[in-house]
């Protein structure tokens, strides 16, 4: 994957023009988050107002002086021209003054309002990914959930702190600058307008090439970016095979079409600039020529007879129309794909959750002589489901065993293609019951069902007896540990991810299940000892090390049901013979789910189930089994192969 | 830092220096036509000039506008293919530079964040480059000739710009010399926040199963509130930019008026000249923010640059320098008092003391526990790590005497963490040998058994992978990496536990397969499973980066107490 600054300064640029698909909401759910800074808002928008009236206002001293002041003087007609021009100029440095004075605290309120508004946006997004369930994660890959924190939360972050006021101020700006144009000269202003047009056209064709050429670049630093990912993770298996040379001639071709579709984009995008700004020249041009024969034949307008002054307040109106509408015209592409990515933001925050209407929960019980269970606020060591009826309105309570049913449980990730079909198995508390079959047989689909990774129709699966639908997600899972195949650690000490198992376990709690896992004497020896800080993954661990920390984590736990995918795949034969031991006091008193590869790990198992194709062909313990002389006598003699 | 990035315009020269060339053209045009303009209201409209006067100058600025049209658009043409060929050129040099890389530079920078500097850190540099070269000459130009022309119209009241300049520049300086430790700030508290996002992404699964998703909540909402926090405290700066511009703006246009205004009344000066003069008050103060927006891009792309730098720096460190062009006779290898560590600064070597000779054509298993330096010790007989002292022969040849190219191609590994590319099965097992007829890619899968699983597929070998490899199964996949290494023919062929995910079954086949076939060939098989080396010739025992014992099978069970260990390890299953 990318770095994770993806976006970064300027690296806008690159991105085709994409269309926000309602824009109208996506603007109201954006301001929803300020809904709380609405008198802020107003303030900011009134700010913006003030500011850009100033700019246009202290424009039209700059007629009033040269008009009304040093005109007069030079003709020597008024005698209080002094101290008017000293009073003009006075009123126009105040106006100047408010002006700067208000953009600034439009600026600042702004920053404020848009960084609490991204905090809750992030906040949101990631509250609301915790929340989702696996399947989301088996759809959107990584890197497509990971762009939508970096680069479309990022391009919202450059709208809301920049856009949206330059946008504001832009539209006032050219909105007041009209007004005074018409005001002066309604003839001149209809040259305005017509450049107007010039300029929308000029924008809309020049926007419509680039965009083809941006969508031709974008192709091209994908296959790029893909080829360079590829060649750079392989690239150890690059230079066993002597491959260098090819991959970089391969290279060289594809970052050639790159380049040679980037320049392309680009010229179009950065001509945009010269193009606008020589465009208000020609304008100020023949604003000048005909306002200046108006000027010599005294026209009338709005605002009296047409006269020099008039004439160069006016052109200095031309170059203050022309900035604001060069900048709307910039700023409006990275508006719409700071929509389009606000819209992406917020289509994972319209995900659907996690459905959790479970109602039984696990308390900590006490049994009383008679076996009754009673509901108990300490912590007891026993722990059983509280269940409130509906119907009748009366709570039972059910000890917390471990015993686990499936009923026909027939599943599918997709609806069309079923991975379990007709799966019936019972586990009795305490026992211990593996899977065996092929990748792809449905082994480690059973173990997500068990924990509503997937959810399946009521009833099918019961746990203490109690249909796992009804019992509250968070507390079924309580009642589970998984040890899985990939071992995923996070940042944090040691001592940090064994407690992730159970976040109010004390440093001997974790300790002692650090020595149950085996995997005290490794800790030990490691820079800091349990203080050592794990990154990237725990990249700076083993395979094996990272699996007995897993083991340690679920050992914390503490669960009644255990559930081992893999759990000991990565381990040598001889460390795993080490921690049979610890395994097997882990496993002691637990009902427990194994899938292994290696036979050797399920053999002792109460109940072996061989799958194939999403249904159980053999079940019985080991011994059955070899008698059967079925797959699993094959798979265990070696004439049958596993893959 | 720049020095090492120059060369990279190299074949693009010419729109490099084209780019500020117009760019000065297109300001030359943008410095004249204000004057243009004052003369359109001075002599035109208020002197005695006429209308033919003022149609005369005002055609005048259109032809300005449109040469300076033409010069600027040319800048964006030049200035893309200068920018583009210079990141082409960057990307290219890194990739080639990444590719020579031995192993252990690339341990060094790790491959994740390599993708990062030839993805994201080039297209920061880019970007540089490209408002580089049309800005830093640009904007100075502009300010000098704004300035001249200022001069030219009034001397006296160009006093201005001495107050002016100086108090504009100094604060963006402030303010930039103030906002960048904060933004670096900002940065990191960002990069960490998204590494928790993709630690979760990844983990996702680990965090549902211990039910921690509101300790995460509580995590990242703590992380992003950093980041706000951190982020207005960055920014709460640079927004001072615009109103202190404003300011400097204001009040040097309030100052202008109220001078000039009163040398137009003293007949000192023209009323033209007082707005031309007003037009390059835009102009000085607009191209001293571009300076410093350039000096702030720089200073934001210095990171990139560095990382970059970084690895153009980064000298290979195992070459053909001293090799010779001979080739390697036979598979014979020979550790000669062999001692390895990955870091100099280690205090215990990985390997230690190594003496070890096998003869041409000898099939030898290699057994030990994680950690061993299994893979260590054959990483070495590729050369795809330099020894730290003692010296390794292949051929009766110290290694370092081949050319790379032939060593490997001698010596094929199929290694542990092996990898597939996007393609076809076919085009993947070329990878071993691109002359390879199809029977001799056939023929390979067959003792790799990998050709039953292909055939099987309904497009065969041309099924396509995927990136990654990722449309077979681990078990599949190794055996296609092994066929792949059978394919070159190699003289020395190494499997470093490259059967782990194959069945025990398949896996004697493959043994066995490699027995008639590869009859010359000296094999070496790292393995987890005794039965896999059961067979070969020698075994040798590792532990803890020592050989602890080398024998046959039946010599080892005997004489070796860690291997029978191993083997009772893996025996328990089949005594009841």
């Amino acid at each position: 994957m990318a770095g994770p600054r993806g976006g970064g300064p300027g690296g806008r640029g690159q991105k085709p023009l994409e269309k926000p698909k309602n824009v109208g909401v996506t603007i109201r759910r954006i301001f929803s988050y300020m809904k709380e800074y609405k008198p802020m808002i107003i303030l900011v928008v009134v700010f913006i107002i003030i500011s850009a009236l100033a700019s246009v206002i202290g424009t039209s001293f700059l007629k009033k002086v040269i008009d009304d002041c040093i005109k007069p003087m030079i003709d020597g007609k008024t005698d209080e021209g002094m101290s008017k021009f000293i009073k003009t100029l006075t009123v126009m440095s105040i106006v100047y003054v408010i002006g700067a004075a208000s953009t600034f605290c439009y600026a600042r309120i702004m920053l404020n309002i848009s960084t609490k508004a991204l905090y809750k946006i992030r906040v949101d997004l990631f509250t609301k990914m915790e929340a989702l369930p696996i399947r989301f994660f088996d759809t959107h890959t990584h890197g497509e959930v990971m762009s939508r924190y970096t680069n479309d939360v990022d391009t919202l972050r450059e709208m809301l702190s920049n856009s949206l006021a330059s946008f504001i101020s832009a539209f006032i700006t050219v909105t007041g600058v009209f007004v005074m144009m018409i005001y002066y000269s309604w003839q001149l202003t209809l040259i305005v307008i017509l450049l107007f047009f010039v300029i929308v056209k000029l924008t809309a064709f020049i926007g419509s090439r680039s965009g083809a050429y941006f969508k031709e670049q974008q192709k091209n630093v994908g296959r790029a970016n893909g080829y360079i990912e590829e060649m750079i993770e392989g690239v150890k298996v690059v230079k066993v095979f002597c491959h260098e040379q090819k991959a970089k001639n391969e290279f060289d071709v594809i970052n050639d079409d790159l380049r040679k579709a980037a320049t392309k984009a680009n010229t179009f995008a950065s001509i945009m600039g010269p193009l606008m700004n020589n465009l208000s020249y020609i304008h100020y041009a023949i604003t000048a020529i005909i306002g200046g024969i108006m000027a010599i034949k005294g026209v009338h307008t709005f605002s009296g007879v047409f006269t020099v002054g008039t004439v160069i307040a006016f052109l200095q109106y031309t170059r203050n129309f022309a900035m604001p509408i060069q900048q709307i015209s910039q700023q409006f592409n990275s508006v719409l794909s700071a929509l389009a990515g606000a819209e992406r933001v917020l289509s994972i925050i319209d995900e659907t959750p996690e459905v959790d209407d479970g109602y039984v929960t696990l308390v900590n019980a006490k049994i009383d002589e008679n076996g009754n269970i009673t509901e108990s606020d300490k912590r007891t060591g026993i722990w059983a489901w509280k269940h409130p009826h509906q119907a009748t309105g009366e709570v039972t309570y059910t000890k917390l065993e471990g015993r686990v049913e499936f009923d026909d449980v027939t599943f599918g990730y997709e609806p069309e293609k079923t991975v379990l079909n007709g799966i019936t198995l019972y586990a009795k508390a305490g026992q211990k019951i593996a899977f065996v079959g092929s990748t792809g047989a449905g082994k480690t689909t059973i173990t997500n069902l068990i924990n509503r990774f997937y959810d399946v129709p009521d009833g099918k699966i019961r746990y203490d007896g109690i249909n796992i639908n009804k019992i509250k997600k968070a507390d079924l899972r309580r009642s589970l540990s998984m040890v899985l195949q990939d071992t995923h650690l996070f940042t944090g000490t040691v001592m940090d991810n064994i407690r992730f198992g159970k976040l109010d376990a004390s440093d001997d709690d974790c300790i002692k299940a650090a020595k149950l896992a085996n995997a005290h004497s490794f800790i030990k020896h490691l820079p800091e000892g349990y203080n050592t800080v794990i990154t990237g993954d725990g990249a700076n661990l083993s395979q094996g090390q990272r699996q007995l920390l897993a083991i340690a984590r679920a050992a914390v736990a503490d669960p009644p049901v255990l559930i081992l995918d893999e759990a000991t795949s990565s381990i040598d034969t001889r460390t795993e013979a080490l921690i049979e031991k610890g395994m097997d006091s882990l496993m002691a008193g637990r009902t427990v789910f194994v899938i292994a590869h290696r036979l050797s790990t399920v053999r002792n198992s109460n109940a072996i189930m061989v799958l194939e194709h999403g249904k159980i062909i053999e079940r019985g313990d080991h011994d059955d089994l070899i008698a059967q002389k079925g797959k699993y006598y094959q798979l265990y003699t070696g004439m049958f192969e596993l893959s | 830092m720049i020095k090492k990035l120059f060369p990279c315009i190299k074949g693009y020269e010419k729109y490099t220096l084209l780019t500020p060339l117009v760019m000065i053209g297109e300001v030359g045009m943008e410095v004249l036509i204000p004057l243009v303009m004052a003369k359109i209201v001075d002599v035109g409209i208020e002197g005695s000039g006429g209308t033919s006067y003022t149609v005369k100058m005002g055609i005048l600025m259109v032809v300005m506008a449109c040469v300076s049209m033409m010069f600027g658009s040319l800048g964006a043409y030049f200035g893309a293919k200068a920018s583009m060929g210079f990141s082409k050129n960057l990307r290219n040099r890194l990739f080639n530079k990444v590719q020579d890389f031995s192993f252990k530079n690339i341990d060094k920078f790790s491959t994740a964040s390599l993708v990062t500097r030839l993805t994201t850190d080039v297209n920061m540099v880019q970007n540089s480059f490209l408002m580089f070269i049309k800005m830093a000459f640009r904007a100075p130009v502009m300010l000098i000739g704004a300035l001249i022309m200022a001069i030219n119209v009034k001397p006296d009241l160009s006093v201005v710009f001495l107050v002016a300049v100086p108090i504009l520049g100094l604060s963006m300086v402030l303010i930039m010399t103030h906002a960048h430790p904060r933004f670096k700030l900002m940065l990191e508290r960002y990069d960490k926040m998204n590494s928790d996002v993709q630690e979760n992404l990844i983990g996702i699964r680990a965090v549902k199963a211990f039910v921690r998703e509101d300790y995460e909540n509580k995590k990242f909402t703590t992380g992003a509130d950093l980041v706000r926090r951190a982020q207005v405290a960055a920014e709460k700066i640079v927004i001072l930019t615009q109103p202190i511009m404003q300011i400097t703006m204001y009040a040097t246009i309030v100052s202008v008026l109220w001078f000039g205004g009163n040398m137009v009344i003293g007949g000192d000066m023209l009323i033209g000249e007082l707005s031309t003069f007003i037009t390059y008050i835009n102009q000085i103060l607009g191209s001293l923010m571009m300076i410093s927006m350039i000096f702030m891009m720089l200073v934001i792309s210095r990171a990139s640059m560095t990382r970059i730098v970084e690895v153009l720096e980064e000298d290979p460190d195992i070459t053909d320098d001293n090799a010779t062009d001979v080739k390697v006779e036979n598979g014979s290898i020979e550790f000669k008092n062999v001692s390895f560590s990955y870091k100099e600064s280690a205090e215990e070597a990985v390997l230690r003391n190594i003496d070890l000779k096998i003869a041409s054509g000898e099939t030898i298993g290699i057994i030990g526990a994680t950690g061993s330096a299994k893979t260590t010790l054959i990483s070495l007989i590729p050369r795809l790590y330099d020894v730290t002292s003692g010296e390794v022969l292949v051929g009766g040849r110290n290694v370092k005497d081949y050319k790379l190219a032939n060593l490997r191609d001698e010596v094929s590994v199929v290694l542990q963490k092996n990898v597939l590319f996007s393609g076809t099965i076919r085009e993947n097992l070329r990878w071993g040998d691109f002359e390879a007829t199809d029977e001799e890619i056939e023929k390979a899968c067959e003792a790799a058994c990998a050709d039953e699983f292909i055939n099987s597929f309904p497009d065969g070998y041309e099924t396509d992978l995927g990136q990654g490899g990722v449309n077979v199964s681990g078990g599949q996949k190794q055996r296609l990496c092994i066929a792949r290494a059978l394919i070159k023919k190699p003289k020395i062929l190494i499997l470093d536990d490259s059967t782990s995910a194959v069945d025990t079954a398949t896996d004697a086949k493959i043994r066995k397969a490699f027995k008639e076939q590869l009859d010359d060939t000296t094999t070496i098989i790292i393995a987890q499973r005794i039965s896999s080396v059961k067979d070969a010739d020698r075994i040798i025992v590792l532990e803890d980066g020592e050989i602890d014992g080398i024998g046959t099978h039946d010599e080892l069970l005997k004489t070796n107490a860690v291997y029978k260990e191993v083997y009772d390890s893996q025996q328990k299953g089949d005594e009841d």
